[in-house]
């Protein structure tokens, strides 16, 4: 089992209906945020390319943040999603440091570092993560990359794909279809 | 003149018996709770016009946890937009209004105080008995956007008056319902009938979809990019969807009914249209083609500043793709004033196209139906709009909101004046240009209600303030709205209301059983009324909470023209017109010209505004979970024009219009190359100016208040927004007199 997203840049519009859907699935507080969208232009006036991004966690296969977590509050759980178990967590924040992709958060509430679970609750019951079963133009696809009829396999065998920041060695499990 | 409508910062007045404790969503039970608990109750969404059906879950504290879409639901297909998963942001906000407020004058100035509903009913059912007896019940108006306004329209029908008018007609997407009824005998509707799901070519017109979450329309866009299908997108600026399409022609602003005509001229010249099809269904055929043979790309190149073959390879792609074509009517479109004969041209080309009754072009949209309760019948005032109106935009099928406020206006001339208005979830001063002119209606008003949920900027002005309560606490009319198929959907109250709000339907009552109009009320609770309308067809109330939504194959028919099928338009000859028979006899060009429009002079750029997906005008720019999103709009400005004025990127501006009106706030700069160097762009329904809407006071620009410049369509009466020019002001501009 490894659980795996595509998100295919050509159709997102940047809504961020992800980021209110995981917002309201998750209770992340006000002002803070597990997903986010992200817009690159290149060029110039009227030669124009336009890419909307919606990132979060990136499940990598690398972990730096569970290498550096000195209590082993941050680990890898069943199908590779990255997870904080909130009872070890200290709020040092060395796993915030760590992330290339700037995809954790203290959570100031609860005093601990916060972030995507891939809707984990969700996932085990069978159902998407919140964000790609509430996104408009379905441009997201989740699933086991092990099987190779889930959507996110099709997604990937079909199209040509970016992850982001490979240069770190963190073999990002959050693919971008372009 | 009394000038005793001074706008009143309500947060002055009331603010010591505002503070009531807020209640804050419990963020640590989250992954923990358990789902299966939650309680699922129907509703349909109120944040815009679309109304998609879905499902408010609520724990058993009674916190609403989300949002989600019905899957049944034509409009939505279980997924919601931003606005409507954030939807809940509008109970949550802190900056609701709470209770009933009345103006009144101590120690000689104006405030708001706080009153009970019984006064506040009192004094509105009096003042309406008063201006029955002098001016007659016809003088109060009712301005109106969602549903609270359709149980507000009930009261003034059973009161007298028919005087009901909305802004979407006039100050949207009036032109286009008026141009393809002069075509196609029908006005287009909402949703759209558009089958963009099954079209090989859409093509788009300054229709920004993705960034407009209309939301079956976004999905069914993003579908068509899964098989590739061409879009075709018109934009003098890369909006998201022209990013997305296949030709991105960025067009010189104002002159679209020129790329129009060229292209209608390109399809019959080359003889690509559906011959066929115009022989069967259409008449003035010969007419239209001696009337575009001028307009030839090279023509429209000089216009448009689109190359004539770019034209002409776009008008081929189109005739390719057909009848699976469609050049999409758009929906806020009051630009230039002569709005309605843009949006002929694009009538026409869809109809040599073929696309009108076939698939991949327009549908004929399927409607559900549920039985109303009998009222007694209403009394028929002695006169409507219309007499109002006289000869004033002749083609005008609905109310124009802006003759009401002209007729509001202390220089009417005209016998049929306007005592009273009542404003019901519509904030007229950002909804309809020149706010000077409406300010100084207002002022001439007997009386003056606001029904809103939020203290808009338009509260500041009323006499009194009803407080309604969100969608979410309560029940309104089934939504029956047209689409593929017949469907209705229900909402029930989630939670009940908060504060001292209440809904719409209880108002009403409450003001009926005060002027004696009780029988049209027959309820204690709405819910009565739908769970009776839901018994006449086996259905009920409890039925209805298990579904939200309903289909009702029994009144679906036909979605499209049959081959070869004598079908019968609307249209006095039964035919398309072409040749706009309708408009001539009223005095208006029966084919569309191009004419130009006022261009900027020099240090002067246009304004143009447009939508972001998770903001709807006014209603959400307060919403804590949408502002987290997008908390005020920024200036979209080339990188030329950036250079020519000395602007960075995140720069602070103002913006001074071409009648000299200057921005109350500022707004930053975004140097984009997204944008032509001849224009500026912001999102509209920022820069609140009520002080009471703590989240939102002062963050951005409004467009509204730039937009004095109001081109009138003369054909149905719609504000043509679009003819205002702003230059850019670097430092702080010494306090003027701001109007809001």
């Amino acid at each position: 089992m490894r659980y795996a997203m595509a998100i295919d840049t050509l159709k997102c519009v940047g809504c961020s209906d992800c980021v209110v859907a995981c917002q309201t699935e998750n209770d992340v507080p006000q002002g803070y945020c597990r997903d986010w969208i992200k817009e690159t232009v290149n060029g110039l006036y009227p030669t124009v390319e336009l890419e909307y991004r919606s990132e979060r966690c990136n499940q990598c296969d690398n972990t730096p943040c569970v290498r550096t977590c000195p209590t082993g509050a941050s680990l890898v759980s069943d199908g590779g999603i990255v997870l904080v178990d909130d009872d070890k967590c200290i709020g040092c924040g060395a796993c915030i440091e760590s992330c290339p992709y700037d995809a954790r958060y203290f959570h100031p509430e609860k005093g601990t570092v916060d972030k995507c679970t891939f809707c984990n609750h969700r996932v085990t019951d069978g159902e998407d993560p919140a964000c790609v079963s509430v996104c408009p133009t379905k441009c997201m696809y989740f699933g086991d990359l092990e099987d190779s009829e889930s959507d996110v396999s099709i997604a990937l065998k079909n199209r040509n794909y970016k992850t982001l920041a490979p240069e770190t060695g963190t073999k990002p499990q959050v693919y971008y279809l372009v | 003149m009394q000038s005793r409508r001074k706008f009143i910062k309500i947060s002055t007045a009331s603010a010591g018996t505002m503070m009531l404790p807020l209640s804050f969503p419990s963020f640590f039970s989250g992954d923990d709770e358990d789902v299966s608990k939650l309680k699922k109750v129907p509703t349909y969404c109120e944040v815009c016009f679309w109304k998609c059906a879905g499902w408010a879950y609520v724990n058993e504290k009674g916190d609403i946890k989300k949002i989600v879409g019905n899957k049944f639901d034509p409009h939505s297909n279980g997924r919601f937009c931003p606005r409507g998963t954030g939807g809940v942001g509008m109970y949550n906000d802190p900056d609701r209004l709470k209770q009933p407020m009345m103006r009144k004058t101590r120690n000689g100035k104006q405030e708001f105080v706080n009153v009970s509903w019984n006064e506040a009913l009192d004094f509105i059912a009096q003042k309406m008995k008063d201006i029955k007896s002098e001016h007659g019940a016809e003088s109060l108006a009712l301005f109106n956007h969602g549903s609270g306004g359709k149980h507000f329209s009930t009261l003034f029908k059973a009161f007298g008056s028919t005087n009901i008018t909305a802004p979407s007609y006039a100050q949207c997407k009036g032109p286009r319902e008026e141009a393809f009824k002069a075509t196609f005998g029908k006005s287009v509707g909402s949703p759209e009938p558009a089958d963009i799901k099954n079209t090989d070519c859409l093509v788009l017109l300054g229709n920004h979809i993705g960034e407009n979450m209309h939301n079956n329309l976004v999905q069914e866009v993003a579908d068509i990019q899964d098989r590739k299908a061409t879009i075709i997108t018109v934009d003098p600026r890369l909006s998201t969807i022209a990013a997305h399409s296949k030709y991105w022609l960025p067009i010189k602003p104002s002159t679209d009914l020129a790329l129009l005509l060229a292209w209608i001229n390109v399809i019959i010249d080359r003889g690509i249209y559906d011959k066929d099809y115009v022989e069967k269904y259409a008449n003035g055929f010969d007419e239209l083609k001696n009337h575009v043979n001028d307009f030839t790309p090279e023509w429209a190149e000089k216009i448009t500043e689109i190359p004539a073959e770019q034209i002409k390879k776009t008008a081929w792609e189109m005739a390719q793709a057909a009848p699976k074509v469609i050049i999409h009517p758009g929906r806020h479109v009051t630009w230039y004033g002569d709005d309605t004969q843009r949006l002929r041209a694009i009538a026409i080309l869809n109809a040599i196209l073929g696309s009108y009754g076939r698939e991949g072009g327009f549908y004929l949209p399927n409607k559900g139906k549920l039985p109303k309760m009998p009222l007694p019948a209403y009394p028929k005032p002695n006169w409507s709009w219309k007499e109002m109106m006289g000869d004033k935009y002749p083609y005008a099928h609905y109310s124009v909101a802006n003759a009401f406020i002209d007729a509001t206006h202390p220089d009417f001339k005209g016998e049929h004046k306007l005592k009273g208005w009542f404003a019901v979830g519509t904030n007229l001063t950002t909804t309809i240009p020149d706010q000077k002119r409406t300010l100084e209606a207002i002022d001439n008003l007997d009386l003056f209600v606001v029904v809103d949920t939020m203290p808009a900027e338009i509260c500041g002005y009323a006499d009194v303030i009803l407080p309604e309560c969100t969608y979410l606490e309560r029940c309104d009319h089934p939504r029956i709205s047209p689409h593929r198929k017949a469907n209705f959907a229900v909402r029930m109250p989630a939670v009940k209301p908060k504060y001292l709000t209440k809904p719409a339907s209880w108002m009403v009552m409450k003001l009926g059983n005060r002027l004696g109009l009780q029988d049209y009320f027959p309820y204690k609770d709405y819910s009565e009324v739908i769970d009776w309308q839901l018994r006449q067809i086996g259905s009920s109330l409890a039925d209805m909470k298990q579904r939200g939504v309903k289909l009702q194959p029994e009144f679906n028919h036909g979605l499209f023209i049959k081959d070869g099928e004598d079908y019968n338009f609307k249209t006095a000859s039964g035919k398309i017109e072409l040749y706009a028979h309708d408009l001539e006899k009223k005095g208006f060009d029966p084919l569309p010209f191009y004419t130009e429009h006022e261009k900027p002079s020099k240090g002067f750029y246009r304004l143009n505004y447009g939508r972001a997906p998770m903001h709807t005008f006014t209603r959400t720019t307060n919403n804590p979970n949408l502002t987290d999103l997008m908390d005020a709009n920024n200036l979209w400005v080339n990188s030329i024009t950036a250079k020519e004025n000395s602007l960075y990127n995140g720069q602070e501006v103002w913006l001074k219009n071409q009648d000299g009106i200057v921005s109350a706030f500022s707004i930053n700069v975004r140097v984009t190359e997204r944008i032509r160097p001849d224009m500026v762009y912001m999102i509209h329904g920022f820069g609140r100016s009520n002080k009471m809407l703590e989240n939102s006071y002062g963050k951005g620009i409004s467009d509204s208040e730039l937009i004095t410049n109001v081109k009138i369509d003369p054909i149905m009466g719609g504000t043509g927004m679009r003819a205002n020019f702003v230059s850019f002001i670097t430092e702080k501009p010494r306090k003027e007199e701001a109007i809001v």
